[in-house]
């Protein structure tokens, strides 16, 4: 029997992690990650798992010391949030090029300047080019499951990539919520051993790792991890089916809700998609047909597969929690805009700023939202394109 | 420990030939003689900083290294084999590995001193079972000879250049070996290239079979940034010790003790005058900028002096 409790995000993943029992933690403290080191040396300091834990001296070192566990041939991981992400930049590239599969549990929050402890997604947005595989929850339910699946994604013989498992801040992390758990026993059957082919400490076959490789060599390695993270598609499929299994709760690159028919949809990452549904689910007693796309998997990017979810749509907005500076919108608008571009031309698609350092995303907000593109639509009343929503009068 | 150097001589190379290291260089000395060390048979894992050592060694498809082998990044070699380490540590306790390992990590002062420095601190504090070995050229030569914070005063370095307005380097060097004994780890060893390399021999030896973290500070002159000629490099480590300028030292589960006294101290100008990167020292008018560089040594070798009495 799956076990009914009430988590935050932070502890719903720490408890996965208790769960699947890795190998080597190094982590250094941040807000709002914070806690999720602080549950695990706990659940060591009593006991109930036997990882070794390294509290690190910065966030750097916390990725570059999980490299090494990693290299080594242990199951590793870390977590951290914003400028721990930042710090760790040089060593994402050099975990991914690497093809390691360790994990990274993400908690989104803004950048500094100013500081700001609060959620957006520009930590993670500004690493999605690394090479890390990216996965994100709305809620803490969602962050358990991702973590679960976690290792069967990375460790994959097809891919072989480091992952990243993202909540939001305070809002997923800090928010205590009902969960089910499942059972320890079907959490390890689940995730099995981790039985790495290459690793340093294999005395059958030395091995040595981070080269110098020059032109005649480097891009093939590009072309390598590239074809490791398509791959990840397939696979990250099969484990989200394999998991409803055991669970009773699917996944897949993303959540369509009540998107079948609508002619209006938003397209967002994360905790606002819930604030979002209850939009929908308002509108649809008025009669309007929104929609919501809820992006789970953002690497690799489910391009086609967004545009076919899609295609039936009058007019969309993708909403970034992310600000790009390019005086278009974000990261996301950009790159669902280009799907739409190669596989579904006529949608007629804008981007909106939302959210950022934990400005809150209303349920009204979400509403003039899709009044705006129904009134672009049947109207063809103009659609103040690339604004921040909920900005200071 | 009875030391044979032609029986150490004999030993397989763990470092293969056919790396592409500068004739000569120092650093390439110092990991041999550290890794002979190893007893053989015994399994390890190498780290390595960014630097000429790793660039030249380990040119994708080939590698140097008889055993395994990581390079991170420049700055975090003490960080990713406190990581290495730690996984040892849990799969032989899981059981999923049956054989015996050390660790060696070699850096250069760049990836030591100055941006591995916080890395470094960390893994040590945290006493890793693991040997740092620095090969201290006293500048960043694989970027074209830039100074560190391990430079010498008045050295000439293409980021302290002697000019009309300079002498070079203003600042005195940090004593790192120092800086890490303070962070009490089990065993610290100065050393540097001399003679049969019982030495270094002896103190790598002891570094790596010394549980806990321990720390290797080894003089390894490069001849293209000190501006000697190459087949000079016994020579100068030599000169080196017998100045004082780079004294031999262990400090042994926090016990100072000093492995070497010259019976008669050279003066530093023995040291500074073979190499191109002290020539301008020797110019008329500049007597007293040796004055203050023989003072500074002085005053350390009195201090260690001291430490190693109590």
């Amino acid at each position: 029997m799956a076990v009914r409790e009430r988590l935050s995000g932070n502890e719903a993943v720490s408890y996965a992690i208790k769960q699947v029992n890795p190998d080597v933690m190094p982590a250094f403290p941040i807000t709002p990650s914070t806690e999720i080191p602080q549950y695990v040396a706990n659940y060591i300091a009593n006991g109930e798992m036997d990882t070794d834990f390294i509290p690190v001296e910065s966030e750097h070192s916390s990725m570059s010391a999980t490299i090494g566990a990693s290299a080594a041939g242990a199951r590793a991981l870390t977590a951290t949030s914003s400028c721990g992400l930042a710090l760790m930049w040089e060593e994402l590239y050099v975990a991914a090029s690497n093809r390691l599969p360790l994990a990274l549990c993400l908690v989104n929050r803004a950048l500094s300047g100013p500081i700001n402890i609060n959620c957006d997604h520009s930590d993670s947005m500004g690493a999605r080019d690394t090479g890390f595989i990216q996965i994100y929850a709305e809620n803490n339910q969602e962050v358990y499951d991702n973590f679960i699946q976690a290792y069967r994604i990375s460790e994959h013989k097809d891919v072989r990539l480091p992952i990243m498992i993202c909540q939001d801040g305070f809002i997923t992390s800090h928010a205590v919520e009902n969960i089910e758990l499942l059972e320890d026993d079907k959490v390890k059957n689940f995730v099995g051993e981790y039985e790495p082919e290459n690793y340093l400490l294999n005395a059958s076959q030395p091995m040595s790792l981070g080269p110098y490789a020059v032109s005649n060599y480097y891009m093939e390695t590009k072309m390598a991890q590239n074809t490791a993270m398509q791959n990840a598609k397939q696979v990250i499929l099969e484990v989200g089916k394999e998991f409803g299994e055991v669970s009773g709760r699917s996944y897949g690159f993303f959540e369509e809700y009540r998107l079948d028919d609508a002619d209006y949809a938003l397209v967002m990452i994360g905790s606002a998609a819930g604030t979002t549904k209850d939009a929908v689910d308002a509108l649809r007693e008025q009669g309007i047909k929104a929609g919501l796309l809820k992006l789970r998997v953002f690497r690799p990017f489910p391009d086609e597969e967004i545009a076919a979810a899609l295609k039936n749509c009058k007019a969309v907005a993708i909403m970034d929690r992310c600000e790009g500076f390019r005086g278009k919108g974000g990261p996301l608008g950009a790159e669902v805009k280009a799907a739409l571009y190669d596989h579904a031309k006529d949608v007629k698609a804008f981007n909106l700023i939302y959210g950022l350092g934990g400005r809150d995303f209303t349920v009204e907000e979400a509403e003039e939202i899709y009044k705006a593109l129904q009134a672009y639509d049947k109207e063809g009343k103009p659609f103040a394109e690339y604004r921040y929503i909920g900005l200071r009068g | 420990m009875s030391y044979n150097f032609k029986a150490e001589m004999n030993k397989p190379e763990r470092l293969a030939p056919g790396h592409r290291m500068c004739a000569g260089c120092g650093g390439t000395i110092a990991v041999r003689a550290v890794l002979r060390a190893l007893h053989e048979g015994d399994k390890a894992v190498i780290g390595n900083a960014t630097g000429c050592l790793e660039v030249s060694t380990f040119m994708y498809p080939y590698t140097s290294y008889e055993d395994s082998y990581i390079h991170n990044a420049f700055e975090n070699a003490g960080a990713t084999m406190g990581g290495v380490e730690t996984a040892y540590n849990v799969l032989k306790r899981k059981g999923k590995i049956k054989d015996d390992y050390k660790f060696i990590t070699f850096g250069g002062d760049g990836g030591t001193y100055d941006i591995g420095f916080q890395s470094l601190s960390g893994a040590m504090e945290r006493n890793h079972d693991f040997v740092y070995v620095c090969y201290d050229n006293g500048a960043y030569m694989n970027t074209g000879i830039q100074r560190s914070s391990a430079t010498p005063m008045y050295a000439d370095t293409t980021t302290t250049p002697v000019g009309s307005q300079s002498n070079g380097k203003m600042q005195n060097r940090k004593d790192l070996a120092s800086i890490i004994a303070a962070h009490d780890v089990p065993y610290v060893g100065q050393s540097t290239l001399l003679g049969n390399f019982k030495d270094l021999h002896t103190k790598a030896e002891k570094a790596i079979y010394t549980e806990g973290a321990c720390f290797l500070n080894v003089m390894a002159p490069c001849p293209r940034g000190w501006r000697y000629p190459t087949e000079d490099i016994m020579e100068i480590c030599k000169l080196g010790v017998e100045t004082c300028y780079w004294p031999l030292f262990e400090v042994d589960h926090g016990k100072w003790i000093l492995n070497y006294e010259p019976k008669k101290k050279l003066p530093i100008e023995d040291f500074l005058r073979p190499q191109g990167r002290f020539k301008h020292l020797f110019k008329k008018g500049n007597e007293d900028l040796i004055v203050q560089f023989q003072e500074e040594v002085d005053r350390r070798w009195e201090e260690l002096q001291f430490k190693c009495s109590r």
